[in-house]
């Protein structure tokens, strides 16, 4: 009696741990299908028969895949004109950034100097500005230099957010390289140039590539700033593209959804690649304290 | 705006701190460092410093169409400014914003915070999982997220109509979410909060990662309850972090623009206003771009008012160092 007491209440506590297991897991389980589904409603949306999209039972799976939403989105009018925009867009915007940042995230990682805290806290609050604030003076102030309808004009005020944000960010990816490094190849003979080639860069590389990534997903996904200055349809980028799918007769939801499709998966694909980087780094900065 | 996907400005910290502050007290050496600078800054002050001169000063300008043409407006003094604020339907606009946001951003941060915890509970196989899924909302460009729901939620061949009635939540076929201005706006929390919550969970759990887990089983072993662990020693450590994320999503959620003016088909009826679409549409629909401009001045004051909480805190960690 007395020797079966604990066993009793062992069997007791790990069935409650059991217990907890399955509840935890079918929590997970009904969180992670909440989450899932808009984007797998996307895509398979995108897969199915136009019959099958506008059923009034929805079809949980596409039994009939086809690939006619993709045909018919990528035939639309100015499909390939949004692509190539978005694309030239997007490159130029990010290497201008990246180019730009660099050079001053050199000078406030590398070097004290006066002034420094001053343009670290204008750099980090500057990104805090709502661009639906600032599109009103960048499209006056364009329009009278005649870049409205120019994708000249949407790199310009691309830049205002995305060049911030870069400095930032290679700041941090810089600060991280350990002087000692660039020092010993210094005292090995090295100029300052050459020990910045040779120890810096690669050593930034990654940096590099996350930062550039990022800037491009920022320039990709960028919606208020093309809509009001690109008004030409030849002009546009996809986001503002994916508009043309709703007409006054309605939506064609398989089409949509096939070129909202294209338009996430490069998105998708680079920020798969980094988004480590981002958690990781918030987290170091702020448990620190 | 572009939202969630949006890393904002987080940094991967240095690695090795006190040994570069040490030796960088050294290098500070004459103009190179400004020379560096040089073009970014002239960069900044011609894309940023000049609109943000320039937005001002239209603030206290009568600017329509006609001065468009003219590139020259009329100076006016506080004259938009005293349209607005004797406007009601700016107070209204702003009272909707003040509760859209807190709203959200109560949703968010609890909904993320229960989403952490849970991937803390999980086992290694369905925390993965989970992950994917958070990795991939969190990868959606705002764009297309609305567009899916705006799908999901269509009146006639929408999935969620033809769910919940036959969940028997009652009779939604041919249901128009957008008739009642407090489902629509439950419809664009629910777009906001979804594409929100990856970003707050996924921060949130990296965080309890670096949780003593000897000393949370050690409290256990004490008779510390689960509330009580969260409350006295999960919540501490994680307070910075909820500091930063709550400024933000604030900060992000006070200044939605792009779901509801695409769900509403580009011409939001004016329940749906929040202060972005407002000062969207006085701008750029009725070419009043001045008085536009007062509005965006406003919502830009208020902003500082929560940025200020997030830089305090940013420049406490020594993230400007």
């Amino acid at each position: 009696m007395s020797a079966a007491a604990p066993t009793i209440a062992r069997r007791r506590r790990s069935r409650r741990k059991i217990a907890r297991r399955v509840a935890v897991n079918v929590t997970g389980a009904l969180v992670f299908l909440v989450m899932i589904f808009p984007v797998y409603w996307m895509v398979t949306t995108a897969f199915k028969r136009g019959s099958d999209v506008l059923s009034l039972e929805p079809e949980w799976w596409p039994h009939n895949p086809t690939l006619a939403n993709f045909t018919d989105a990528i035939h639309r009018p100015h499909f390939w004109d949004a692509v190539q925009n978005s694309m030239i867009v997007v490159v130029a915007v990010v290497i201008l950034s990246v180019g730009l940042a660099l050079l001053a995230a050199l000078a406030l990682a590398k070097f004290r100097f006066y002034g420094r805290a001053g343009f670290i806290i204008v750099i980090f609050a500057v990104q805090m500005i709502p661009l639906n604030a600032l599109i009103i003076p960048l499209y006056i102030t364009l329009s009278s230099v005649h870049q409205v309808d120019k994708l000249s004009g949407v790199i310009v005020t691309y830049l205002t957010f995305v060049l911030p944000f870069c400095i930032w960010t290679l700041r941090g990816f810089i600060g991280g390289v350990p002087k000692e490094l660039e020092e010993a190849a210094m005292v090995d003979g090295s100029t300052r140039l050459g020990a910045f080639f040779r120890i810096m860069l690669p050593l930034v590389g990654p940096g590099l590539v996350a930062t550039s990534i990022f800037a491009f997903i920022q320039a990709w996904n960028e919606y208020i700033m093309a809509y009001v200055l690109l008004q030409s349809q030849e002009k546009q980028t996809l986001t503002i593209w994916l508009a043309f799918f709703t007409t006054q007769r309605g939506t064609d939801w398989g089409p949509l959804m096939a070129g909202a499709t294209l338009t996430a998966l490069p998105v998708v694909v680079f920020f798969v690649l980094v988004h480590r980087k981002i958690a990781f780094g918030l987290t170091q900065g702020a448990v620190r304290g | 705006m572009t939202r969630p996907a949006e890393p904002v400005a987080l940094t991967v910290e240095p690695v090795i701190r006190p040994a570069r502050r040490r030796l960088r007290t050294r290098v500070g050496r004459g103009s190179v460092p400004y020379a560096l600078l040089v073009p970014a800054t002239a960069v900044i002050v011609a894309v940023l410093g000049y609109p943000m001169y320039k937005i001002v000063a239209l603030s206290f300008q009568q600017y329509g169409l006609f001065e468009l043409i003219r590139h020259q407006g009329k100076w006016i003094g506080l004259d938009n400014y005293r349209t607005v604020l004797q406007d009601s339907t700016f107070w209204q606009v702003l009272l909707r914003t003040f509760v859209f946001t807190i709203a959200n951003v109560a949703l968010t941060m609890v909904l993320g915070t229960l989403v952490a915890l849970l991937l803390a509970a999980l086992g290694k196989f369905m925390r993965l999982l989970l992950t994917t899924a958070l990795v991939l909302v969190w990868a959606m460009p705002p764009v297309v997220s609305v567009n899916i729901w705006n799908w999901m939620v269509d009146y006639e061949f929408g999935v969620l109509n033809w769910t919940l009635t036959k969940l028997h939540l009652g009779n939604f076929i041919h249901h128009d979410w957008f008739v009642n201005p407090l489902q629509g706006f439950a419809v664009i929390t629910a777009i906001v909060v979804w594409g929100a919550i990856p970003f707050v969970a996924i921060t949130l759990y990296a965080g309890l990662t670096q949780l003593p887990s000897d000393i949370v089983e050690a409290a256990r072993i004490d008779g510390a309850g689960a509330l009580r662990i969260f409350r006295d020693m999960t919540l501490p450590i994680l307070k910075p972090i909820f500091v930063i994320l709550t400024s933000l999503s604030v900060i992000w959620d006070f200044q939605v623009f792009t779901q509801i003016w695409i769900i509403r088909n580009y011409r939001p009826e004016s329940d749906y206003y929040l202060i972005s679409i407002y000062s969207f549409v006085t701008s750029f629909n009725q070419s009043q771009y001045g008085l536009g401009s007062a509005i965006a001045l406003i919502m830009v004051v208020i902003m500082l008012g929560f940025t200020f909480f997030y830089i305090r805190q940013m420049v406490r960690l020594g993230e400007t160092d």
